[in-house]
């Protein structure tokens, strides 16, 4: 059962993260419908200022939080202006375009954001300093970090402040009238351009953030790490159902737990020497290994997309409903 | 830049060329000719980065084979009746199998009589065969894969130990002083961490030891906690892990964070100072092994004389392709000859104590009982206690101890006087 509520545990701070990540994607492409492939690579760039940062305080003698503190601080106005000068540049041009254009288009500012990345803070691993002293709580034989506490913490309070940012202020308000109806919107006097632009503002402020958390979380970031962790974030945001705010938390939460589950207990499950009855060769071998695992922990990566595959086939607008506006 | 650069090369190598033909046609004609000292030029070759990310590897592997050119020269050997000067061609092959393959096309071109290199098993492999169609010998001191002796190529030959062998040292030194019952072992799915883990596993099982199904991740994994989670349930008394330390870091650090209490083992992947600043204080006590003896525990003799020319300490190689320059000579004494097709034979059946120790090349011209270290981390450093020779494990401290007594008789520049005796009743 400990083990049971660890993988829980794991799986929670892991959703967490997509959760965040898988925030972006949705309000982008709720209010424009597009993929902001792009979004992955914000989350990367994040981290690897904040890392900067980081690294050139740690030495310093602020406290630690402080440090940390400070890191995020910078690297969530450079995340901005990144996805500010994405829309601005990249996507805004191409908005009458046919939908394909900008999404093609994201992809490219994807592979040209890795690389650029790749150019400054070169092709290693960066470890990230391990400043901040990890304590480690134990609760029913699971234990549990400070700084998992404080991820998911942040994350349930970003999505909180998300929330009341939709749907209790003016912005919020002009952003969900932009989302049902873009033209009508602009005819009532909602200024449809800035509506746009601060909604890719708070995707990429959101994205700084979780690309610090993945940083500290793990102590290592490299310019590569976005592509993947934006690609779940994207299946999280479409298990929960694409253009739905609540949707993308929840299926990034959602998705976490899968992976942490499944990773966990996939070789077990999938252990034929549970069926070693069945036949002779089979009972032989388990006899002399005994375990003949056929999917091991080395499709953890998979279970993602193959909840995402499902999801589409089976309930293509996603869990709690895709939420965009009708336009055709 | 790199043009200019390219073409300036060039132009010496061919020069190079050119004056190595006129240097060989020489001798032949003048044998007779009464002038009294005729003289032998002896070109042998190193490669290695000399540029890049390991460009200080590289230059330290290239200072060990520099001094034992130089040291020959100093001894003013005689081959062949003639006073021998070995001049040394030091190339960058900036750690990439391309590069690698010019530049050995390049020494040959040169006509070197013997190839010291290169440091990176991916250049090595592919150069070994230009080496080989041009009948070069070539000694590498730092390239593990096994691949690189494999190919059944008689020129190669290394005098540092395989990949493969790594694998069943840390296991078997695990196996000895831990005596765990239940072994968890994990890898990357890549070549090099799934080679690594299925020998150690093998060895594991051959001790009598219970290892659990293998766990994968992948190069990039930065999440182990499912996994670790998973192995936290069966409780194993160590895990190995076949990967590099990039994923290693994480994977230590977690694995403590979840009170995995095992001993964590790795290869020489993981095996950098670089985990201290990846896993943290978790680090503390990780096992981890490595090819070869460390610098320091080569003879006292190469380090005084390595600091005393560089002004710096051997990093990591530099021992081993010193003692692969001076196998090269030696092996040139004994046939009495620096004609590869002459002295290759000596080679293969060479019996020499140098700066690491005996080496004895077998028959695919891997070094006999070579010695992988094992290391642990120890408040952020790694310090080596033990090392593997021949499945047997030696304490550190006895080692070096050993390496330091015999070391008057051990290397030297390959005393002048008996050589000549031994190479009388040959000729």
């Amino acid at each position: 059962m400990d083990i049971f509520l660890q993988q829980m545990i794991n799986g929670v701070t892991l959703g967490a993260v997509y959760a965040v990540v898988a925030l972006g994607y949705t309000m982008v492409y709720g209010i424009i419908q597009l993929i902001n492939f792009a979004h992955g690579e914000v989350v990367m760039i994040g981290a690897m200022v904040a890392f900067t940062v980081i690294t050139a305080l740690a030495a310093g003698g602020m406290p630690p939080l402080a440090v940390v503190l400070v890191g995020t601080a910078c690297a969530v106005p450079v995340c901005m202006a990144l996805g500010y000068l994405m829309e601005r540049l990249a996507y805004r041009p191409l908005r009458r375009a046919p939908r394909l254009a900008p999404l093609i288009t994201a992809i490219g500012l994807s592979i040209i954001l890795q690389h650029l990345a790749m150019l400054v803070w070169t092709r290693n691993v960066i470890a990230f300093p391990q400043i901040i002293q990890t304590e480690i709580y134990t609760v029913a034989g699971a234990t549990i970090t400070s700084v998992q506490l404080a991820i998911v913490a942040l994350c349930v309070a970003m999505m909180a402040g998300l929330a009341w940012l939709v749907y209790r202020t003016r912005l919020g308000t002009a952003m969900r009238a932009t989302a049902q109806n873009p033209q009508v919107a602009g005819l009532m006097g909602v200024n449809i351009d800035r509506v746009i632009a601060a909604t890719f503002l708070i995707g990429a402020a959101l994205g700084a953030v979780a690309g610090v958390m993945v940083g500290t979380y793990y102590g290592v970031a490299q310019y590569t790490m976005g592509s993947l962790l934006g690609l779940k974030a994207f299946a999280a945001a479409v298990l929960g159902g694409i253009g739905n705010i609540p949707g993308a938390m929840v299926g990034g939460v959602l998705l976490g737990v899968v992976e942490a589950l499944g990773a966990g207990y996939i070789g077990e499950l999938t252990d034929l020497c549970h069926f070693a009855g069945l036949s002779q060769t089979l009972a032989e071998h388990c006899a002399a290994e005994s375990h003949f695992v056929l999917f091991g922990s080395n499709y953890q990566d998979v279970f993602a997309f193959l909840v995402l595959i499902a999801v589409l086939v089976l309930r293509p607008s996603g869990l709690l409903g895709e939420r965009v506006g009708d336009r055709s | 830049m790199i043009h200019s650069k390219r073409a300036l090369t060039l132009i010496a190598a061919a020069i190079a060329a050119a004056l190595a033909a006129c240097g060989e046609q020489k001798p032949a004609p003048k044998a007779e000719a009464p002038k009294a000292p005729p003289s032998l030029e002896i070109k042998i070759g190193h490669v290695g980065p000399l540029t890049g990310g390991i460009a200080h590897l590289g230059k330290d592997n290239e200072n060990g084979a520099r001094l034992a050119v130089e040291q020959a020269n100093e001894a003013k050997i005689k081959i062949d009746g003639k006073d021998t000067k070995f001049v040394f061609f030091a190339e960058d092959d900036q750690a990439d199998p391309k590069v690698g393959t010019t530049v050995a096309q390049k020494l040959v071109d040169a006509k070197v009589a013997g190839v010291v290199g290169h440091l990176n098993s991916g250049t090595s492999i592919p150069a070994s065969d230009i080496y080989n169609k041009a009948g070069i010998p070539v000694i590498s001191g730092s390239a593990t894969n096994p691949k690189l002796t494999e190919q059944g190529f008689k020129v190669q030959f290394r005098v540092v130990g395989r990949d493969d062998q790594q694998g069943p040292a840390i296991a078997s030194y695990l196996a000895a002083t831990r005596k765990p019952k239940l072994v968890a072992v994990i890898d990357d799915a890549t070549a090099y961490g799934e080679g690594i883990a299925n020998e150690v596993e093998k060895t594991l099982k051959a001790a009598h030891i219970k290892v659990l199904p293998r766990e994968k991740g992948n190069d990039k994994t930065t999440d182990w906690k499912a996994i670790l989670t998973k192995l936290k349930g069966k409780n194993p008394d160590a895990v190995f892990y076949g990967g590099m330390d990039a994923t290693g870091g994480p994977l230590l650090k977690q694995g403590r964070e979840l009170g995995v209490k095992a001993v964590f083992s790795f290869g020489d992947g993981a095996c950098t100072d670089e985990m201290t600043k990846l896993a943290g204080a978790a680090a503390d006590g990780l096992l981890c092994s490595q090819a070869g003896i460390p610098p320091q525990a080569a003879d006292k003799k190469f380090t005084e004389a390595y600091k005393k020319r560089f002004n710096a300490d051997p990093i990591l190689y530099a021992p081993f392709t010193y003692d692969g320059a001076n196998l090269l000579i030696e092996a040139m004494k004994k046939a009495n000859s620096a004609d590869p097709a002459k002295y290759l034979p000596e080679l293969a059946k060479i019996d020499f104590t140098g700066a690491t120790g005996k080496i004895a090349f077998d028959a695919k011209g891997d070094r006999k009982d070579a010695e992988m270290t094992i290391f642990t981390m120890k408040g952020g450093k790694l310090a080596p206690i033990a090392i593997i020779k021949g499945g047997q494990t030696i304490a550190y401290e006895d080692f070096a101890k050993a390496a330091a007594a015999p070391a008057a008789p051990a290397v030297a520049p390959a005393a002048p006087t008996p050589a000549p005796a031994k190479e009388a009743p040959k000729k």
